[in-house]
């Protein structure tokens, strides 16, 4: 009964809200992406997009096919390779700054040497 | 008969083995190498043409064509194919006798004569792949392995003219004989594309059968007025005149005496150089019955040029030249020899004397060359000013020189006489014009012969710095033995062994011809013994009497000037530059207009990739976006 409760409840928030929240999230991802100087934080930006993403799959196979699983599972895999990427970027930002003594941007200009 | 294709596999093998490990031997055993698997040869073929001739190749009265091997290598349509194979006919078999005898004279005469020569080993390789050039070249079963072969005869000729590859002359040379025998090899090219295209074979047994489709059912088809098998003829003797240095095609030999001596003798007089000789007399039943005007014109064409050499011979004073036009002149009595024969019985006179002037030619004037050479190598020198009086220091090279002299002079015994006369006996029954130009140069080939013979060994006692001295044994065994089979060859009985149609017949001497064509060669020898045997004023007073003649005549008729002034004035300069200048402007102009704006579209576009994460950045979204934009809107 308490589990068919809470159900119910998470049912009756209407789709849209989930999906708002996805679309400021990913749209803010965006918005770092561009606008951010800090490596870093363009990373993070790009955690979030990515974020955004998973949650409207989860939210679709909830609300639309709600018995079948493979938003989830594809979801799972989603935020595994996110963490394999991160650390990679964030192997990648380590060794620049070896070389850089900075993770500007803007010094990130001699990429087609 | 089976043996035959081991004539053709020794020399490849010596040639690849001299060739690709000839310098890790000494010299010297490269030579023996070379010249044992000659010898080899030489007693194969002999035993080949005595099966041949007397043991399998005659059933009842007539010498058939045998083929012991054939393959098929390329099959072109149904009926057109490439074989190669090994074709033993009496024309064939005689010619590798000639060959292989006289390569292994040079081969034996090269020991001695190129000791000490930079590139020995190279030159008997050279040797040994001419020799299977040349012996593939005879006895091709069909006309397109004899094509492959006779480039492949081109080739090493050429190499071996220009063996002193340091001396400019000589690469001229090798030069001026490849170019000049290509471009007449693009005739025999076209011919036999012709020739196969309307007779839907290569195969010389069917071209040449009397019965055969060819003969019996002439191809009516007609270019320019005359027949293409008249025109196809006419161009594969276009390639047989340039091997065998016709007019016009005749100005590569002299200067292809460039070459060692013994390579001159072997190729320039002996062997290579009758290869159109051989190329007409193979192709000899189609000439006859499909074309006659073809070999009418041969003939003309052949006169023509044995008195234009002869003439020019008469005037040259290095002694290698003077045996250079005297063999034009011997190959073009051949040729003439040819054109004036009919086919079947005494009818074939003419050809059985081309063949029989073929074989004895190729040992005197291979013994002329190698005597020339020992002189050449005993005075270091091929001008007639820096010799005379040799036959002091030079005793076996001066009898067996005089031996050769009376041959080709055409005295009896010697081998010279019995072939040329039947020569002009045939050329007597069929065009008496023929036969005036031919006797008229048997005179003149006496006169420059011992003119020759005297300048050298007789006339004035000059001085040397050293005695010159006889080579040795290797150098005058060959001169010898050479010697020996210009006074035997003459009695072969060639008209009951080699004729147009493989049956023998008889041939009685007529005195009417005969007696005249001695005397004309005594009346040549003797007028030069008057001029030429004592130092006398003679020679002057008589080459001023002609004087512009004489002068041409020693210029070689201008015939080199006229060529360098086709090739450098009218083609290269009015055909040759403005075919560059289009090429250079118009078509290289076109692939450039075509770089150049690739070139600006690149330079335009490189700004995309700056290398600046910002940026990139920017693209990547404005790019996510404008294909999202295009798939949700569009």
């Amino acid at each position: 009964m308490q589990e068919n409760d809470k159900k119910l409840r998470i049912m009756n928030i209407p789709m849209q809200y989930f999906l708002v929240l996805s679309t400021f999230m990913f749209f803010a991802g965006i918005y770092g992406f561009i606008t951010r100087r800090n490596m870093l934080a363009i990373l993070i930006s790009l955690e979030l997009v990515v974020n955004a993403v998973d949650i409207n799959f989860v939210v679709f196979n909830r609300y639309l096919y709600p018995g079948s699983m493979e938003g989830f599972f594809f979801t799972l895999f989603s935020i595994g390779i996110t963490a394999a990427e991160s650390a990679i970027a964030i192997a990648i930002i380590i060794n620049i700054y070896r070389n850089l003594h900075n993770i500007e941007v803007r010094n990130m200009n001699k990429m087609k040497h | 008969m089976s043996l035959s294709i081991i004539i053709l596999l020794i020399p490849i093998f010596m040639f690849l083995l001299l060739g690709l490990s000839g310098h890790k031997m000494k010299p010297q055993v490269a030579g023996i190498l070379g010249t044992l698997g000659l010898a080899t040869m030489a007693v194969l073929s002999y035993f080949i043409a005595f099966r041949y001739f007397f043991v399998e190749g005659k059933v009842g009265e007539v010498y058939l064509k045998l083929i012991p091997y054939n393959m098929k290598w390329i099959q072109f349509t149904e009926f057109l194919r490439i074989d190669l194979g090994i074709l033993l006919d009496p024309i064939s078999v005689m010619m590798l006798v000639v060959i292989t005898t006289v390569s292994l004279m040079v081969h034996i005469y090269s020991m001695e004569y190129m000791k000490g020569e930079k590139g020995f080993h190279r030159y008997y390789a050279l040797l040994s792949l001419f020799s299977f050039s040349m012996l593939g070249l005879v006895v091709a079963t069909n006309i397109f392995q004899m094509y492959i072969f006779w480039e492949l005869v081109g080739v090493s000729s050429y190499s071996l003219i220009g063996f002193y590859y340091t001396k400019p002359s000589a690469i001229a040379a090798s030069k001026k004989a490849f170019i000049v025998t290509r471009f007449a090899d693009l005739g025999f090219l076209v011919g036999i594309l012709l020739l196969s295209y309307y007779t839907k074979t290569f195969d010389f047994s069917a071209l040449t059968d009397p019965n055969g489709s060819l003969i019996t059912q002439p191809v009516t088809a007609t270019f320019l007025g005359a027949g293409v098998i008249s025109w196809a003829m006419s161009l594969i003797f276009i390639g047989g005149a340039g091997k065998s240095a016709m007019l016009p095609l005749h100005i590569w030999l002299p200067d292809a005496m460039e070459g060692p001596t013994p390579v001159s003798a072997l190729i320039h007089a002996a062997t290579m150089v009758v290869a159109g000789v051989f190329l007409v007399a193979r192709l000899f039943p189609v000439y006859v019955f499909v074309t006659p005007a073809v070999l009418n014109g041969i003939a003309y064409v052949g006169a023509a040029t044995s008195l234009f050499a002869a003439i020019i011979a008469c005037t040259q004073t290095d002694i290698k030249r003077v045996l250079a036009f005297s063999t034009i002149s011997q190959i073009a009595y051949m040729i003439v020899s040819l054109g004036v024969s009919g086919y079947g019985g005494h009818e074939g006179l003419g050809y059985m004397a081309s063949m029989f002037h073929l074989f004895t030619h190729a040992f005197f004037k291979a013994l002329l060359f190698l005597g020339a050479g020992a002189v050449i190598h005993a005075v270091h020198s091929n001008e007639m000013k820096d010799m005379g009086g040799l036959r002091k220091y030079l005793p076996i090279t001066n009898r067996t020189f005089f031996i050769a002299c009376l041959a080709i002079a055409g005295i009896p015994p010697f081998s010279g006489f019995f072939s040329k006369d039947e020569i002009l006996v045939a050329a007597f029954h069929k065009d008496i014009v023929l036969f005036a130009c031919q006797y008229l140069v048997a005179g003149l080939t006496a006169f420059y012969m011992f003119r020759l013979y005297y300048s050298i060994f007789w006339g004035k006692d000059t001085h040397y710095h050293h005695a010159p001295h006889e080579g040795g044994m290797s150098m005058s065994l060959p001169l010898i033995f050479l010697a020996a089979l210009t006074c035997v060859t003459g009695f072969v009985p060639f008209a009951e062994l080699i004729t147009s149609d493989g049956k023998a017949f008889e041939i009685h001497t007529e005195w009417i011809v005969a007696i005249p064509s001695v005397l004309v060669g005594v009346v040549g020898i003797a007028v030069a013994t008057l001029m030429y045997k004592k130092e006398t004023a003679m020679p002057d007073k008589v080459t001023a009497s002609v004087g512009g003649f004489y002068k041409a005549a020693y210029n070689k008729f201008y015939f080199d000037e006229i060529y360098m002034f086709v090739t450098k004035q009218i083609i290269f300069k009015r055909i040759s530059t403005p075919i560059a200048w289009f090429d250079r402007h118009i078509v290289d102009g076109f692939m450039d207009l075509q770089a150049n704006m690739s070139q600006n579209a690149s330079s335009k576009i490189k700004g995309l990739q700056s290398g600046n994460l910002k940026q990139y950045n920017w693209v990547f979204v404005m790019g996510a976006i404008i294909i999202a934009a295009l798939v949700l809107f569009v």
